[in-house]
């Protein structure tokens, strides 16, 4: 009886997102944003970055890009060359193709957006209503799992937009991986999702997932998992905030309202 | 800081009669660590602690030596380590009795990581066909549970052999996580390393940098800014109330306590932004660096303060709430029990032997950073060493953090002066250790004053997996997620 009580204490504490922009977004460090592509000086750039996320190509006309798949938000540029990188209050950095990872972005990567999201959008059309997700760690540092787990959670509540985690994989339609994709488990990665029906939809969680960030690849440690299974979505971060998190499984299963989908 | 240890120096026949000596007088065999040469030799070091320090005890192997007398053999508490040794190096520990693959199953011959030598090893196959797994006997079969479990968990597996619904035995494969990581640390110069350090254990990414960055301080023989070492101390304690706090959660999930589960989720998501306001950060990345930290807090201490005090308020009703329900209580009573005088032989760390009384906290025995100036006192529990005791130890060690956080913050002053000392790589060999929410985190850092040539992070992670199985007497299987959530490891931790 008393935790009833206690229970309803503090009135609802649930996120309004994806349907309203949530206020913890102001102030928190999402993302690297490129404030000058064109700077004079690019000399030392791209090794100023400790997993090579600072591209500047071609060499005739060098334009500064961040690779977001690659950054794992330590802030060094930001330090060392505020004028050219800042900290971007962004939570919704997910992007259903690798390249769109790569800011700012170039026309063709937007056609190639618009196309991949058509194709996932096809595929999942059938999932909307009720979605089921199983979570494989392939060598994550285990702070990707403690953000999943807030997922579950009276704040972000997956289950109020139909999400739900399964205790196997042949109930499962979204694979979320967490991890660079080490060789221990290849294996076991590829036999959840094999042993998953169609349709199905993985999601690369964090810059491990998706590019090895700074550990991958190494002797044991994979360069991301799309090395083992086919990535739909990527959720760069390290580790990625819940609501990155959430951004990407709407993302996944075509829920994201219209006005949130402008990667 | 905290000058190198002393080094005393033995041959690799005498290793294991040195370390049981030094044990026999009240020391604790903390870490058994090898480094690679590239001329094929090796270096053997074991780390005793005692009460006020940390000493090493060095022995070498020559080039084309695979063989050396087991440490394991006079003291028990290596078993761990030296099965890691010869996984990673290929060392044979003649005598070891027990040499399964632990960390990175290879085949007989394969190449091996071998840290400390220079060049990329090549890809492994890793050989776990191979691996002993299955007891033999009237009605005893093994269930293997993981990796991939049922949930949202790292990868581990457990076998657990049984004759039905008792666990009289347990084994734990960890190699599935396996990264590199101790090589990878040679890759990369000493700013870098301390991101991956960061990236070692996520859960305890401020221990960790905090560790290897005293390493690094000793080396170049910098005192860290008084007010850097405050800073320091706050991001620590509230990455051990946010980890303490997810071991109470988990525990509320396995007993099905439905609304403190959910009321203690807001908690800990509010600690989380709270550490986001504080430093950019969620879990206290790039608060860190060498000679200090990144910069003041992002916010005043002074608010900082005000919402800690709100947090610790709302949380400590309900955990006292919870601390008074039955049903939960019933599940935790004697589940687990790890007895005082394994606990206290094998080497337990953190809040798993304070659960069975051991008197053992890195922030007391060798205080850093600005404990001794706080005045912090650790708390110990009794001898019961079941995973209620354990829970009472994390529920006094939250109360202790936040009181260290509140003072640690409060006594920032807002003169002027460096958040950081400068640094540049010296040269040496050096073992810190700090107290991470997990327990005693050592690293061991050796340079050559160009480069890191070995760094070895022993977890506590790893030393308290290796007891687990011991805490399954006559407990059933569904004791399981309690007696696993009341250690509190961090399976990233265990095999690097």
């Amino acid at each position: 009886m008393p935790w009833v009580l206690r229970g309803l204490r503090d009135g609802i504490v649930t996120s309004g997102y994806p349907r309203r922009a949530d206020g913890y977004g102001i102030g928190f460090r999402g993302a690297v944003r490129v404030l000058d592509p064109e700077p004079a000086r690019t000399s030392g750039l791209p090794e100023l970055c400790p997993t090579g996320a600072i591209l500047v190509e071609p060499a005739e006309a060098p334009t500064v890009r961040i690779d977001r798949g690659r950054c794992i938000l330590c802030g060094r540029c930001v330090g060392t060359r505020p004028d050219l990188f800042a900290f971007d209050p962004l939570v919704e950095v997910a992007t259903s193709s690798r390249r769109a990872l790569v800011v700012p972005e170039t026309p063709e990567d937007d056609d190639e957006v618009l196309r991949i999201r058509v194709q996932l959008a096809r595929r999942v059309r059938a999932l909307r209503r009720s979605v089921h997700i199983r979570h494989v760690d392939a060598g994550s540092d285990g702070a990707e799992e403690a953000e999943i787990a807030a997922l579950t959670g009276p704040i972000y509540d997956l289950e109020r937009l139909g999400m739900f985690f399964t205790a196997t994989p042949r109930h499962a339609d979204v694979l979320v991986v967490t991890g660079t994709g080490t060789t221990g488990m290849a294996d076991e990665l590829r036999r959840t999702f094999e042993a998953m029906p169609d349709p199905k939809v993985v999601i690369a969680c964090g810059t491990d997932a998706t590019s090895g960030g700074l550990v991958g690849p190494s002797y044991s440690a994979g360069g991301g998992i799309w090395e083992l299974v086919p990535v739909d979505v990527f959720v760069p971060g390290s580790p990625p905030s819940p609501f990155s998190l959430l951004h990407g499984l709407l993302l996944a299963v075509g829920l994201l309202p219209a006005a949130r989908r402008s990667r | 800081m905290s000058a190198p240890q002393p080094v005393l120096r033995t041959t690799p026949g005498e290793l294991a009669e040195s370390v049981a000596a030094g044990i026999r007088q009240g020391g604790r065999l903390a870490a058994l660590v090898a480094s690679g040469r590239d001329n094929g030799s090796h270096v053997l070091r074991a780390i005793l602690a005692t009460a006020g320090r940390l000493a090493v005890i060095e022995s070498s192997l020559s080039p084309g030596v695979e063989v050396y007398p087991a440490v394991t053999a006079l003291v028990p508490g290596a078993t761990w380590y030296e099965r890691e040794i010869h996984d990673l190096f290929g060392l044979v520990p003649r005598g070891h009795g027990r040499l399964d693959p632990l960390v990175l199953p290879l085949a007989d011959g394969a190449a091996r990581p071998r840290p400390g030598a220079s060049g990329a090893p090549g890809a492994v196959d890793l050989a776990v066909a191979g691996l002993p797994g299955h007891v033999t006997g009237e009605g005893v079969f093994t269930i293997p549970y993981g990796p991939v479990r049922s949930g949202v968990f790292e990868s581990v597996q457990y076998l657990v052999e049984t004759v039905g619904e008792e666990i009289p035995h347990l084994r734990t494969r960890v190699y599935h996580k396996h990264r590199g990581i101790e090589r990878r640390f040679q890759e990369l110069g000493m700013d870098d390393a301390v991101l991956l350090a960061e990236r070692v254990e996520g859960t305890a990414s401020v221990a960790h940098a905090l560790a290897f960055c005293q390493a690094l301080e000793a080396l170049a023989e910098v005192t860290v800014p008084r007010r850097a070492a405050l800073v320091r101390v706050a991001h620590a304690e509230l990455e051990r109330i946010v980890t303490h706090l997810d071991s109470v959660i988990r525990h509320t999930e396995g007993a099905g306590q439905a609304v403190a589960n959910a009321r203690l989720s807001v908690h800990k998501e509010r600690l989380l932004r709270l550490r986001a306001r504080l430093c950019g950060h969620r879990f206290g990345r790039g608060v860190v660096v060498i000679g200090g930290v990144s910069g003041p807090p992002l916010i005043a201490p002074s608010e900082a303060v005000g919402v800690t005090t709100t947090l610790e308020r709302a949380l400590r009703a309900d955990l006292d709430a919870l601390m008074s329900t039955p049903s939960f209580l019933d599940r935790l009573r004697g589940t687990g029990v790890l007895p005082a005088e394994v606990a206290g032989a094998d080497g337990a760390v953190g809040p798993v032997a304070r659960g069975s009384g051991i008197d053992t906290d890195v922030r007391a025995e060798r205080p850093y950073a600005a404990y001794q100036e706080l005045g912090f006192v650790a708390r110990i529990g009794s001898s019961d060493g079941d995973a209620l005791e354990r829970q009472r130890v994390r529920l006094d060690e939250i109360a202790t953090s936040f009181e260290l956080v509140r003072h640690a913050l409060g006594t920032l002053d807002d003169r002027d002066g460096p958040w950081s000392a400068e640094a540049v790589l010296g040269a040496g060999t050096v073992v810190t250790s700090v107290e991470a929410p997990q327990g005693e985190l050592l690293y061991l850092v050796e340079s050559n004053g160009t480069a890191l040539v070995r760094v070895k992070p022993r977890t506590a992670s790893f030393q308290n997996l290796s007891l687990l199985s011991e805490a399954f007497r006559g407990d059933i299987f569904t004791d399981f997620v309690f007696i696993e959530a009341s250690f509190g490891v961090s399976i990233a931790g265990v095999s690097l």
